[in-house]
């Protein structure tokens, strides 16, 4: 395991490197909205996978965090006509604190209870969100303008706003990478293989735990809120519990507890949707349902998670 | 630096697009007109495939007949009722496939969507399906076209009718949604002008399926007329649940938006002598019935007045595209705005600068079934609501667009 | 008369209403505390199973020409049937892992029954005749009770307390039990513990199927039909106490009669209802109103 992770090390920065040019030049290859929605949802994956993947504990109801920091941030933009970045951050921090109060709520219980009150919570932020006249219920938030960023840059330009999209990822995805290879990581993992043991260690689990809730929370707000610029729209589907559902299968798909495998999984799945929503309608869910099964059966590692593995053993040998 | 690179960019981009736009030539000399519509869901029946039928069947009689030198092509997809699905389908449509104008859009939230990406792509929007008055109100914009029929022309006949006839009192089964919202508030201030009372209403969930909970509070109003301000699945679901909770016949029901796919999945017996207003009859005249069954020979069913107003607003606008020489929306819609409508679907029709095309309506009354001689012929045509009637009047617009 | 403002008539049908909502939460989170209880497995599919078992009438009834009386019989037999294939191949390989891949395998089977129904049949919902013998109502003064709504409340009822007696009660139950509080000693008794959880998944399947078929002429047969409803019922289950059968039971008709309370003064919060309990009796009673920790 030592090896791996120091051959991991070693290659990190010219493997991250590679990726990051990608990322600088495929809007020009490729249709910039589509990988913005990869982005927007890699991040949102890469949110749900800290506290699924390295804490141990599975929300289904990371939705109202995605969702409601979109609808805050749509109504800063659009009524309140504030800059997208104050609406960036307007979405996060009201992620961050609906996050807090689902986590003082849910952490005292784990597994499946832990899974239930997380639903629970969010379905009652679907009905917030479905009764408030503000967030105009049925229709969504419409006619979000993109705005100027920082007052100076015109959004409207897909270019421009992949750029901007780009960046959002890249600062999330630094934050969790920090925060899973820093101290505070490392006692999260303790935490998930062995809780009794973390606590006889004197560590406060409790605290650790809600910290990390609220981190993931943020950064899947953060998700959420460049989303709805891209999109110029937030609307029920983004707080409904399907959308809990497909983050989870996104991680799972990608590889659970693995750095890049959140953001495979959710291009694998928006790609599927893409390409597929046209050609064969429903069939769509199904493949979605086989992919999960076939996961939760066959591939518990997820893409990367078995690239790993075999790269380990190709390693060894 | 970064700065910079990305404002030139953008200027690049800006530039790219502007120069685009200017020209006055067809883009692509292909016109591609995209249907939006529900294809599985509450409201496929009165738009769905037929609509997408009838939008074939008149690209088709365009070529034929004005043998033109760009091409005409369509694309569809289903919204699935979502203002998401359909606004993020539309802007992939305009961005990646050169698609020239987004059409349908039944469910008011998906039509309200499309509007405001289109506006901002330059592109038309022709609606036929959609209902609520905010689109060519407070939502209006001067490249969309509402074509088929709206929540005010509903009210003014079927909720006047009733009122009239004496049914007085009211009680509202509304969908929760702007559609559903705009109907009752339109049938309301109706009843009221009329002399009527509203006694109160309730919303359901959209789509529902169950609505006894909500038909049992309209039977505990008391009203004798429960107006189901709501379409599709959900009117007839209602209907026919009123009629198992024994609520029909003591208190009547007012189908405020019925289309004749309804009434055929009713059947005459639980729905004669309702009222309906409707933009379109299959059987009004020898033209109607000529194409009316041109489209039943292949979609085995009449149109509805969504699918026939489609036929006739896709086949206006690519009248319009050849008369003005481009396919740039701002140019289009003039063509479309000057030139009146005369033909099966609509008489002295026209465009208004809210973007409502205003037409002839009909009061209708479903037959009894002893009183029905054919196939799918259910309605008596009690009145022809002239066109400048049966909408609202410029004078009361809520659209900035409007001239006052 | 009018109690709290409201006229006791519109308060007595809508209680009505609800109790026979409940009657489905009830018969649909008893097969779920069933499949919980004695297995573990938090079956996602439930919802899915529902609707399967209303397709199943349906299809019966508009292609085969058999009636509702046999679907009763014949859906929860076909639909069970399923269960007990999909217990053997899939289900048997996690009882070893963390109970939330359970969950998740039961999600995505949920995604890919309700993708193919979708597929098939639209969203829209085929409807499905009330049944010559239980058609028309009666007068009950505050009401007008159809009579197929009755009886739906008295087969529910009926089926549930039939399965609490079964499981508390007899000898097979016992054996189910004590299956799952020590798989090993009885199995080392004799008992042949796989095949008693094989046949309870397929019996709790069953039931859902069960519930569809009363379903199928009051809510229209509809591929998203389970959807809608089963993370309500989750909550009864978690509400009851995830083990307990009378727990559901009772959990599940008295959430009706709440719901059904909160139509009359808040209607529109009648679906959230349901989740605010449960997250206070999650703090205040973590293992659920009748469970047991």
């Amino acid at each position: 395991m030592n090896n791996s992770n120091s051959m991991f090390a070693r290659g990190a920065p010219l493997f991250f490197g590679a990726l990051f040019v990608i990322g600088l030049i495929a809007p020009f290859a490729v249709y910039p909205t589509f990988l913005m929605k990869i982005l927007c949802f890699g991040l949102f994956a890469c949110a749900f996978n800290l506290l699924l993947g390295f804490v141990g504990l599975l929300s289904f109801g990371h939705a109202a965090f995605l969702g409601s920091a979109g609808y805050i941030c749509g109504m800063l933009v659009r009524d309140a006509g504030v800059t997208p970045e104050v609406g960036i951050i307007g979405g996060t921090l009201a992620a961050g604190a609906l996050g807090w109060v689902f986590g003082v709520l849910a952490i005292r219980r784990t597994g499946i209870y832990f899974a239930m009150i997380t639903l629970a919570l969010s379905q009652m932020v679907y009905f917030i969100v479905l009764q408030w006249k503000a967030t105009g219920g049925e229709d969504g938030l419409q006619g979000v303008p993109r705005g100027h960023l920082f007052g100076v840059i015109d959004l409207s330009n897909n270019i421009a706003m992949y750029y901007l999209v780009f960046a959002v990822f890249c600062i999330g995805f630094f934050i969790i990478y920090r925060t899973i290879h820093s101290p505070f990581g490392q006692i999260l993992k303790a935490i998930r293989e062995n809780e009794p043991r973390a606590i006889s260690l004197g560590y406060d689990v409790a605290k650790f735990k809600l910290l990390a809730f609220v981190l993931s929370a943020s950064l899947a707000g953060l998700a959420g809120a460049t989303k709805t610029l891209v999109f110029q729209l937030a609307s029920l589907t983004d707080v409904h519990w399907h959308m809990s559902g497909e983050v989870v299968l996104m991680t799972l798909l990608g590889g659970l507890g693995t750095v890049l495998g959140p953001l495979v999984g959710a291009a694998t799945i928006v790609s599927l949707q893409t390409e597929l929503a046209d050609s064969v309608g429903s069939w769509v869910t199904v493949i979605m349902g086989v992919i999960f099964v076939a996961c939760v059966l066959l591939f518990r590692r997820g893409i990367v998670g078995e690239l790993q593995a075999l790269i380990q053993r190709a390693g060894i040998r | 630096m970064h700065m910079k690179k990305l404002t030139t960019l953008a200027c690049a981009a800006a530039l790219a697009t502007l120069s685009g736009a200017a020209s006055a030539q067809i883009s692509g000399n292909s016109v591609k007109i995209g249907v939006l519509t529900d294809m599985s869901g509450t409201y496929s029946d009165l738009a769905g495939a037929g609509a997408v039928l009838a939008t074939q069947m008149a690209i088709d009689d365009f070529v034929a007949e004005a043998k033109p030198a760009f091409k005409v092509e369509m694309v569809s997809a289903d919204h699935q009722n979502k203002a998401d699905i359909a606004s993020n389908k539309a802007r992939e449509w305009f961005e990646r496939e050169g698609v020239d104008t987004a059409t349908e859009l039944v469910t008011t939230s998906t039509a309200l969507a499309v509007m405001k990406v289109a506006k901002e792509m330059n592109r038309v929007t022709l609606m036929s399906g959609p209902g609520s008055t905010p689109i060519t109100n407070e939502q209006c914009n001067d490249l969309s076209v509402h074509y088929t029929y709206d929540t005010y022309a509903l009210a003014n006949g079927t909720a006047k009718a009733v009122t009239q006839q004496g049914g007085d009192t009211w009680f509202f089964l509304t969908a929760d949604y702007a559609f559903g919202q705009a109907l009752e508030k339109d049938s309301s201030a109706v009843v009221t002008a009329n002399g009527g009372k509203v006694l109160g209403s309730v919303r359901h969930p959209f789509p529902a399926s169950d609505f006894s909970s909500f038909l049992l509070q309209a039977q505990a109003s008391g009203a004798k007329i429960i107006g189901l301000a709501n379409a599709g699945a959900d009117t007839t679901n209602a209907i026919k649940q009123a009629a198992e909770f024994g609520i029909t016949p003591k208190q009547a029901l007012a189908g405020l938006l019925m289309f004749i796919s309804d009434v055929h999945s009713l059947g005459l017996k639980n729905t004669q002598g309702m009222y309906l207003t409707t933009g379109f009859y299959w059987d009004l005249n020898d033209e109607t019935r000529a194409w009316s069954k041109r489209f039943f020979d292949k979609h085995k069913r009449m149109p509805t007045m969504v699918q026939a107003g489609q036929y006739s607003s896709i086949l206006h606008y690519l009248r319009a595209v050849k008369a003005a020489g481009t396919d740039e929306a701002g140019k289009v819609m003039a063509q479309m705005k000057q030139t009146p409508i005369n033909d099966f679907f609509a008489k002295n029709g026209r465009i208004r600068d809210d973007g409502r095309m205003i037409h002839d309506m009909y009061l209708a009354q479903v037959k009894k079934p002893d009183e029905s001689k054919y196939p799918w012929d259910y309605y008596n045509i009690r009145q022809t609501i002239p066109a400048d009637e049966a909408f609202l009047p410029l004078s009361q617009s809520k659209c900035p667009l409007v001239k006052k | 008369m009018e109690i709290f403002g409201v006229p006791s008539a519109l308060l007595g049908s809508q209680l009505l209403v609800g109790l026979i909502n409940g009657s489905f939460y009830a018969i649909l989170s008893l097969g779920l505390a069933i499949i919980f209880g004695l297995l573990n497995i938090i079956n996602f599919t439930h919802g899915a199973q529902y609707m399967m078992g209303a397709f199943v009438a349906w299809i019966a009834l508009n292609k085969l020409g058999i009636n509702y009386w046999v679907a009763l019989l014949l859906a929860p037999l076909a639909v069970g049937a399923l269960g007990v294939v999909i217990e053997r191949t899939m289900l048997r390989k996690l009882y070893k892992l963390d109970h939330l891949y359970g969950l998740l395998l039961t999600f995505g089977l949920a995604l890919i029954f309700e993708g193919f129904f979708r597929d098939q049949y639209g969203i829209s919902g085929q409807s499905y005749e009330v049944p010559e013998l239980l058609q028309g109502g009666v007068n009950l003064g505050f009401m007008f009770l159809p009579i197929y709504r009755g009886w739906v409340v008295v087969a529910a009822l009926t089926v549930c307390f039939g399965t609490w007696f079964i499981i508390e009660k007899t000898k097979l139950g016992a054996y189910l039990r004590a299956g799952t509080e020590n798989p090993q000693i009885v199995q080392a008794l004799g008992i042949n513990v796989p095949l008693l959880i094989t046949f309870t998944y397929g019996f709790g399947v069953a039931l859902a199927a069960f519930a569809g078929v009363l379903a199928a002429p009051i809510y229209q047969v509809s591929p998203l039909m389970g959807s809608n409803l089963i993370i309500v019922v989750f909550a009864v289950v978690v509400i009851g106490g995830m083990g307990s059968i009378m727990g559901s039971i009772l959990t599940g008709l008295g959430l009706g009669l709440i719901e059904g309370l909160t139509r009359v003064f808040y209607p529109e919060a009648s679906a959230v209802v349901v989740f605010v309990i449960m997250v206070i009796v999650l703090l205040v009673r973590p293992a659920g109103l009748f469970g047991k920790t």
